[in-house]
């Protein structure tokens, strides 16, 4: 049981607790606000592993920028107002058959590969040089992104011209 | 620099052996890392402090009046009566208001002021957070205070709030990029994204804004522009606007929760010329003037926080300087000053410092 562990237990019951919250919260606004925790939390475990660019990326894409996205969007419609709607039986059959079967693939995944043995290492703590990111984040080898980067500029690229479209239907 | 004595490592470690003689390492670490973080918690007080009384004599200058003078010298105690005020408040709480969000806002705030705090470089080995990817460290931790800004404005359940925070998400995440580009650009000239690298570069080699001249010129000025937009304040302060909205996204609060937008306020505009003297004039490095070395080595007798915090303050006289001149803009004027101007040149500006650092004309000093 060493520091490493402690953090990791800390962080995890922090992503464990927020991630329920976030599903269990009556009101869209705090499901967000939870949401924001659960993305921190894991920030946090990129940062425990030494994975500073990662950690960074996550604050600023998923903290930053997507649950800014989302509390827009809740104010840009009705907001606070919106609750949930009845559960239905059918709902509540589907919902739970879905997370049956991801915790199955999960749960799956966990013990074919046996983490568990290592996870009670302590997490290997060599930081990345932000200049390797760099080169194969725009390299064309068999290790190279620059073919999946490209492809997400395209999708942006594709976003951006739908907002405009919409934002422009006069 | 020769001089060891202005090394902050050397007394850092210096510490660190003598607590490990006595507890185990462990300990030892997790006591320096408590009073470091109690260190830093006491400065960032301190500089709040100081700079609102910077801001209101420097506000009262430009505007012919003498600002505060009645109590202690100079009006010197001014501020202290207010923090003490503002301390013994009640915290009011709406009736219909989300209670967990309009409590937990503030501290988003001051929580992302303070990472940002803890990434300065106040002297040579004096670094708190210092990791390779430091520049976009301190880009995305910033981010956590919009979040912070639009949960006080659904929280509140208040129309002046809603308006006022949606005016300062689309404000800050739309200057963000600008911080962003041209942060980029100085890392482009550095070729490193380590805080203490980059100064520790520019002690060698000279100033960021002479080794970049014409490009890293723009991008200071970009950065001048932006900072002061990116810290809600004139002529960019619409998201308070106290003639149109009471206080923008804080008018509900009261007490101390009032008082950590404030402090976050001040402590924000503090970073954003700390990082400008950081990336743009050296940081810690003392000045130096190729070809005087007489004058250099007395330079070096001055510590590094000294010279960090002068550049700072010089900076931040710039800011204000800028807050009191302009008057305030219209939200469609200041996006389209961002989207339409200030994001192309500084797209502009960051190829021309890629030209400039692959054909090798940035100046050597």
């Amino acid at each position: 049981m060493d520091s490493h562990n402690i953090m990791f237990i800390i962080l995890a019951v922090i992503i464990a607790c927020s991630s329920l919250a976030c599903v269990l919260a009556k009101s869209i606004i705090r499901a967000a606000t939870y949401l924001f925790f659960a993305l921190l939390g894991t920030a946090g475990l990129y940062f425990l592993m030494g994975y500073t660019f990662l950690g960074s990326v996550q604050v600023m894409v998923y903290a930053g920028g997507v649950v800014v996205l989302y509390v827009f969007a809740i104010l840009l419609t009705r907001g606070k107002k919106d609750r949930l709607s009845e559960n239905t039986k059918t709902k509540i059959f589907t919902s739970a058959l879905l997370s049956l079967v991801g915790l199955g693939i999960v749960l799956f995944a966990i013990f074919k590969q046996e983490f568990l043995a290592s996870a009670l290492d302590a997490p290997n703590e060599n930081v990345l040089p932000i200049k390797e990111v760099g080169t194969s984040m725009l390299s064309t080898d068999v290790n190279g992104y620059l073919l999946p980067f490209e492809a997400v500029s395209v999708l942006l690229l594709a976003c951006i011209v739908a907002a405009l479209l919409i934002a422009r239907k006069r | 620099m020769n001089s060891n004595i202005f090394d902050l490592t050397t007394w850092t470690t210096a510490i660190h052996d003598w607590l490990t003689e006595f507890i185990p390492e462990w300990s030892a670490i997790l006591l320096e890392s408590i009073v470091v973080a109690l260190i830093i918690i006491t400065l960032y007080a301190v500089f709040a402090i100081a700079l609102i009384y910077m801001e209101r004599k420097v506000c009262a200058f430009f505007q012919c009046r003498i600002g505060p003078n009645r109590v202690g010298k100079w009006g010197l105690l001014q501020v202290f009566g207010d923090v003490f005020k503002m301390l013994t408040k009640e915290i009011i709480r709406m009736r219909k208001s989300d209670r967990f969000l309009h409590d937990l806002a503030p501290y988003l705030v001051v929580t992302a002021s303070m990472l940002t705090f803890a990434c300065l470089p106040w002297n040579k080995g004096g670094q708190v957070l210092d990791f390779n990817v430091g520049v976009f460290f301190f880009i995305a931790v910033s981010g956590i205070g919009v979040v912070g800004i639009l949960m006080a404005g659904l929280g509140s359940n208040s129309k002046y709030p809603m308006i006022g925070s949606m005016r300062a998400g689309a404000q800050l995440i739309s200057y963000e990029i600008s911080i962003g580009i041209t942060m980029l650009t100085m890392v482009t000239l550095c070729g490193t994204m380590q805080i203490s690298e980059i100064v520790q570069q520019q002690a060698d080699q000279g100033w960021n804004i002479v080794r970049g001249h014409i490009p890293a010129l723009i991008a200071f000025l970009i950065f001048l522009i932006a900072g002061n937009a990116e810290c809600n304040r004139g002529p960019f302060d619409l998201p308070e606007g106290e003639s149109e909205l009471t206080a923008g996204y804080h008018t509900e609060y009261s007490g101390m929760h009032f008082g950590y937008y404030y402090l976050a306020e001040y402590l924000n505009l503090f970073i954003c010329a700390a990082m400008a003297s950081t990336i743009f004039l050296g940081g810690w490095a003392p000045l130096h003037i190729a070809g005087l070395d007489g004058f250099n080595e007395v330079m070096n007798y001055i510590p590094g926080v000294v010279w960090f915090v002068g550049k700072t303050f010089f900076i931040l006289v710039l800011l204000l300087w800028e807050r009191w001149t302009f008057p305030r803009l219209r939200i469609d004027h200041i996006l389209s000053l961002e989207w339409k101007y200030l994001m192309p040149i500084s797209l502009l500006n960051l190829l021309l410092m890629a030209l400039v650092v692959t054909l090798g004309l940035g100046i050597n000093v």
